[in-house]
C-alpha cells in the first residue's frame, strides 16, 4: 500500500507540473463519475434487493418455495451443467488447435468463435426455430421419431450453448498464444506423449484463465434471456429458467415475486464480479491481458 | 481453383510442428462450430434466400419494420454516444485519480456484464416507472422516461457502458507520462495536452467502445422490453418484432427481418476489425 502522506506529495508534484489536472477539475470529474456509475449501476443493484426483501423475509422464502420457482431454479442449473462442461470442452479444443499450430484460414476460424457475440440473443434463438420447428426440414423427422427438441430442454440447452460458446475459447486463445510452444515442445521431447503433456504442462499454466473463461461462462448461462425466451416456449414449472420467470412474475403483477427471483441472480451476478475481480488480482498475469470485451 | 506452380516446399495446409493433437482438436472444433453455429446461421440463410425478392422486400419496406428499425438503430446510437462521453470519463477517473474504493468501483463496470439482462430490464423499470424512485420526481418535471423511447435508451446505455470502459481503459493505461510532460514543457495548457496530444491516441478504442456498445446495442432484448411500453411504430424494438412475428406463425417476415439485423450487424463487425486495423498501423 503506498504511503498516503507521499501519495499527495506525489498529486501536488504532478499537479504543479502540469500533467495532471487542477484539484478542482479533479474533483469535479470524479463527481460526475460517480454520479453516473450511482444511477445507472448501483441504484437498479440496490432497487432489486430492496424490492426482494420489501415484503419480508418470509415473502420472499415462500415464493422461492413454490414448485413453479423451484422446477425454474432446477432448470437453469441443468441447463448450465449441461452447456458450460460442453463449452469448456471443445473452448479448450478449440484454443489448442488456433493457438499452438500455424494452418490456413486460422483468422476465419478465430472470426467464427466470436460470431455469437455479434448475432441478437433473439436471433440466436430463431436459428433453432428455423432448424428444428415444425415448418422446418427437419421438422417433420423429428416428429416421426418422437424427437422433440423445441419448447423443451435440449432447445434451451442448445441456445444457450450458442450464446454463451465464445467466453472459453476467446479467453484461452490469446492466453495460450501468449504462453507459446516451447514448454509443449520440451516436454514432448522429454517422452511425454499427449495426454500428459495437456494435462502436467499445458493445463497448469492455462488453470486460471481456464477458470476465468468458465466464470463468465456460467453467468451467461444461466442468465441468458432473449435467445431461451425464443425456444423456451414458456410452459410454467417445465421449461422456465429463472430469467423466465422473473418476467412471468412481472407481466403477471407480481412484482415483489418477480424481484425475490431476480434478486437470486443478481447475487450470482455479484459473487462472479467477485470471484473475477479476485482471479485479476491475484493471478493477473496468468489471465493474460485479456480485459478488453 | 487455379493450380499455382509449387515454390519453395509448397502449398501446406500447417506448418509443421512437433506437437500432437492437430487433427483431433481442429477436427472437434470444425465439427462443434458446424454443428452450433454454422447449420443454424446457414439455416437463416436459406430460409431467407428461399423468400424471393419480392416477399423479402415487401416485409423489409413494411412500415412496422422500418419504424422497428428506426428505433433500434436510433435509439442505440444515442445510448453508445452517451457511453461514450460519460465511459470514457469513467475510465480517466479510474486510470488517473486514487481514491478509497477504486477497486470496488473498477470491479462494478462489469455489472452489466454479469447481471442477467431480464433482471437489469425489471429493475430501471421499476426505477423508473412514474411511481419509481426517479421515475417520481421526472414525471413531476414532466419527463416520461418508462413506457417510451428514452427508457429504451436508458436501457441501453445500462447495457453498453462496459464495453467502451473496457476497451478505452487498456489504452488509457499504456500511455507514457512523457508524452504530456513533453507537452506541458513545450507550453501547452492541460486542456490542449488532453486535446491535442492524448486524445488522437485515444480515438481508435474510443471508436472500438462506441461501435461494440451500438452493436450489442442494437440486438438487446432482455433489458429493453420491460422499460419500452412495446407501441408499435413508437417504442417497439426490431428484436421484439422478430418474436411478435415467430408468435404469430408468421416465419418468413421473421426470418426476413433477422436475416436484416444480421447483414448489418455484420457490417457493425467489418467496421470495428477496419478501425483496428487502421489504428495498429497508425498508431502501433
Amino acid at each position: 500500500m503506498a504511503d498516503p502522506a507521499l501519495f499527495a506529495a506525489d498529486a501536488a508534484h504532478q499537479e504543479a507540473s502540469g500533467i495532471t489536472e487542477t484539484r478542482l477539475v479533479r474533483y469535479v470529474l470524479m463527481a460526475i463519475a460517480f454520479a453516473f456509475l450511482g444511477l445507472f449501476l448501483v441504484l437498479p443493484l440496490v432497487l432489486v434487493f430492496f424490492q426482494a426483501f420489501g415484503r419480508g423475509v418470509e415473502f420472499f422464502l415462500s415464493t422461492l418455495a413454490e414448485p413453479d420457482s423451484v422446477s425454474a431454479i432446477r432448470l437453469t442449473l441443468i441447463v448450465a451443467a449441461i452447456a458450460v462442461p460442453l463449452n469448456l470442452v471443445f473452448g479448450v479444443a478449440m484454443a489448442w488447435a488456433i493457438a499452438k499450430f500455424e494452418f490456413k484460414g486460422k483468422a476465419f476460424l478465430t472470426t467464427l468463435v466470436d460470431l455469437p457475440f455479434s448475432v441478437s440473443p433473439v436471433i440466436s434463438g430463431l436459428v433453432y426455430v428455423l432448424l428444428f420447428g415444425a415448418q422446418s426440414l427437419l421438422g417433420p423427422w423429428l416428429k416421426a421419431h418422437g424427437i422433440t427438441i423445441l419448447f423443451a430442454v435440449p432447445g434451451i440447452v442448445l441456445a444457450t450453448v450458442f450464446v454463451t460458446f465464445p467466453f472459453v475459447a476467446r479467453e484461452l486463445i490469446p492466453l495460450m498464444q501468449e504462453q507459446g510452444t516451447k514448454d509443449e515442445e520440451a516436454a514432448i521431447s522429454l517422452g511425454a506423449n499427449g495426454w500428459q503433456t495437456f494435462w502436467y504442462v499445458t493445463l497448469p499454466n492455462i488453470k486460471w484463465g481456464l477458470l476465468y473463461g468458465v466464470l463468465l461462462c456460467n453467468a451467461r448461462a444461466m442468465g441468458e434471456f432473449g435467445a431461451v425466451s425464443v425456444v423456451s416456449g414458456h410452459i410454467r414449472g417445465q421449461t422456465n429458467t429463472m430469467p423466465l420467470h422473473v418476467e412471468i412474475l412481472y407481466n403477471d403483477y407480481n412484482a415483489a415475486g418477480a424481484f425475490a427471483v431476480a434478486s437470486l441472480l443478481a447475487g450470482l451476478a455479484l459473487v462472479t464480479l467477485a470471484l473475477k475481480t479476485l482471479l485479476e488480482m491475484r493471478y493477473g498475469a496468468e489471465i493474460a491481458a485479456t480485459r478488453g470485451h | 481453383m487455379t493450380i499455382l506452380p509449387a515454390r519453395e516446399a509448397g502449398w501446406r495446409f500447417r506448418k509443421p510442428s512437433v506437437i500432437p493433437g492437430f487433427g483431433l482438436t481442429l477436427g472437434l472444433s470444425l465439427a462443434y462450430l458446424t454443428l452450433i453455429i454454422l447449420i443454424p446461421l446457414s439455416g437463416l440463410a436459406w430460409r431467407s434466400a428461399a423468400l424471393g425478392w419480392t416477399d423479402f422486400w415487401a416485409i423489409a419496406s413494411d412500415r412496422r419494420t422500418l419504424n422497428s428499425l428506426k428505433i433500434s438503430f436510433g435509439t442505440a446510437v444515442i445510448a453508445a454516444l452517451v457511453n461514450v462521453v460519460f465511459g470514457t470519463l469513467v475510465a480517466w477517473v479510474l486510470v488517473r485519480y486514487r481514491f478509497p474504493g477504486r477497486r470496488v468501483i473498477d470491479a462494478m463496470v462489469d455489472l452489466p456484464f454479469a447481471l442477467p439482462t431480464a433482471v437489469a430490464g425489471i429493475a430501471l423499470t421499476t426505477l423508473y416507472a412514474p411511481n419509481g424512485w426517479l421515475g417520481a420526481p421526472l414525471s413531476a418535471l414532466g419527463i416520461k422516461v418508462a413506457y417510451t423511447p428514452l427508457g429504451i435508451v436508458i436501457a441501453l446505455i445500462f447495457i453498453g457502458l462496459p464495453f467502451v470502459v473496457r476497451t478505452v481503459q487498456p489504452i488509457m493505461e499504456e500511455i507514457d507520462k512523457e508524452v504530456e510532460e513533453a507537452a506541458a514543457t513545450l507550453g501547452a495548457t492541460r486542456f490542449q495536452t488532453i486535446t491535442r496530444v492524448l486524445a488522437p491516441g485515444l480515438t481508435p478504442a474510443i471508436l472500438t467502445g462506441f461501435a461494440l456498445a451500438f452493436a450489442r446495442g442494437v440486438g438487446e432484448y432482455g433489458s429493453v422490453i420491460f422499460i419500452a411500453g412495446n407501441l408499435p411504430n413508437i417504442s417497439e424494438i426490431t428484436p421484439l418484432l422478430i418474436i411478435i412475428r415467430l408468435e404469430e406463425f408468421n416465419y418468413p417476415a421473421a426470418t426476413a427481418i433477422a436475416a436484416i439485423m444480421l447483414v448489418i450487424s455484420f457490417a457493425m463487425l467489418l467496421v470495428i476489425n477496419l478501425i483496428q486495423s487502421w489504428s495498429r498501423k497508425r498508431y502501433g
